[in-house]
């Protein structure tokens, strides 16, 4: 987009595009796209990149292959969860035996393990710090490092435990259909209460 | 009219970016403290003047624990490795993360026969009501209080309004400083950084 304006830009306004070209390389540009509030239960989920899990059996739960980022519109699933949540939360290692029951809940289910898909973000924890908290736990689904927030400031820099629920269906766009801090509780009426706002 | 309006625009959303690139990074605040940590702001950096580096004697000291024991540096001679991390405060926003990280990275301190002594310049009541609200640790947590920040200001980590860094020291068996991180007291410590530096003592 800068590049196809360059030719009508008199020198000044090339140097702010310069300016900005060069900002936006050592800045963090993620802060420029921060949400200033969590998604909405009823609004559609932000167009976020994921990193592409590394690990085989990852990638194959959610239905992805190769490298680089995905959305959430590109996991096979008709509705996700989404964990936001930090190895340093006392409230998150609490949550935990909830948040590992609810995925063998959905796992044990033939139907339900198709259609129910997991994932988390470690808001400001480095890769090893994510591996700390999933060993701990012995969390199996993706949970993604976020060591410079940018995923957490993109959902609005939600306090965490925080939990989203995101509905993908055909061509429209991601819905979210619960949008909370806070725990989950006990799964299977946490589960219920999916199932019910996905319809 | 958009050609003109063009280089203001732009100008503006690179001011935009330069400032929100100055600002400090707001830490993933734990919904458990909602409403119980006392906002500090930005502070500076660090505040103190260095009294230990790598290789020096760690400097012994005894101070009451939450257990109502007393804790000394030496009764670890020979025995552990020991990890002293100072937080500058309990119900503050960096400190109340902190501690609950390492809570559950115990076999990563285990795995290098070390212990971690918690410092803070805070009362003991006031230390046992923070720590239970992480739901308690598993490492000792010494008070600091009385005389107050002595053994802060023996390790050159305390500020100037009587608080402490956060400052990192791993001493080893022989008593040894092997490691110092007077950490931005605004940032959380990477946890990695330290159990490679304690992986260090087993070479």
């Amino acid at each position: 987009m800068i590049c196809e304006c360059i030719p009508v830009l008199k020198k000044s306004m090339l140097a702010i595009c310069v300016m900005l070209v060069v900002g936006g390389l050592v800045g963090p540009t993620s802060l420029c796209k921060a949400a200033d509030a969590p998604p909405p239960e009823g609004g559609v989920f932000p167009n976020i990149n994921f990193p592409v899990p590394e690990k085989p059996e990852e990638q194959q739960y959610l239905g992805l292959e190769g490298k680089g980022t995905f959305t959430v519109s590109k996991i096979q699933a008709k509705v996700v969860i989404l964990e936001i949540f930090s190895m340093y939360c006392p409230f998150c290692q609490k949550e935990a035996p909830n948040v590992k029951a609810l995925h063998r809940m959905i796992e044990q289910n033939e139907d339900l393990k198709k259609q129910i898909k997991m994932l988390a973000v470690g808001a400001g924890n480095s890769p090893f710090e994510v591996n700390t908290y999933t060993s701990a736990y012995g969390m199996a689904f993706p949970h993604f490092a976020d060591t410079d927030f940018s995923i957490h400031d993109a959902l609005g820099k939600v306090r965490t435990p925080y939990f989203i629920v995101i509905k993908l269906g055909g061509d429209g766009p991601p819905k979210v259909i619960y949008s909370k801090v806070g725990g989950i509780g006990e799964p299977r009426s946490f589960l219920e209460l999916i199932a019910k706002a996905s319809g | 009219m958009w050609k003109r309006k063009a280089p203001t625009a732009l100008a503006f959303a690179f001011i935009v970016c330069s400032v929100l690139s100055l600002m400090p990074k707001a830490f993933a605040a734990s919904e458990q403290f909602e409403g119980r940590v006392y906002a500090v702001g930005q502070l500076k950096p660090i505040d103190s003047e260095p009294k230990l580096k790598v290789g020096d004697k760690a400097p012994d000291f005894s101070l009451p624990s939450l257990s109502g024991e007393t804790v000394s540096l030496g009764q670890f001679l020979g025995k552990q490795n020991v990890v002293l991390s100072f937080v500058p405060g309990a119900w503050t926003p960096v400190c109340s993360e902190q501690w609950p990280g390492y809570n559950i990275a115990k076999s990563l301190f285990d795995g290098n026969d070390a212990v971690i002594l918690g410092i803070t310049v805070d009362s003991v009541p006031t230390l046992f009501a923070w720590t239970q609200q992480m739901g308690g640790v598993w490492f000792a947590v010494l008070s600091d209080f009385w005389p107050h920040g002595e053994v802060s200001g023996k390790y050159g980590v305390l500020r100037s309004n009587g608080t402490s860094e956060r400052a990192l020291f791993v001493v080893d068996k022989l008593g040894i400083v092997r490691y110092i991180d007077v950490h931005d007291v605004n940032e959380r410590p990477n946890l990695e950084v330290l159990v490679r530096e304690l992986e260090k003592l087993k070479n």
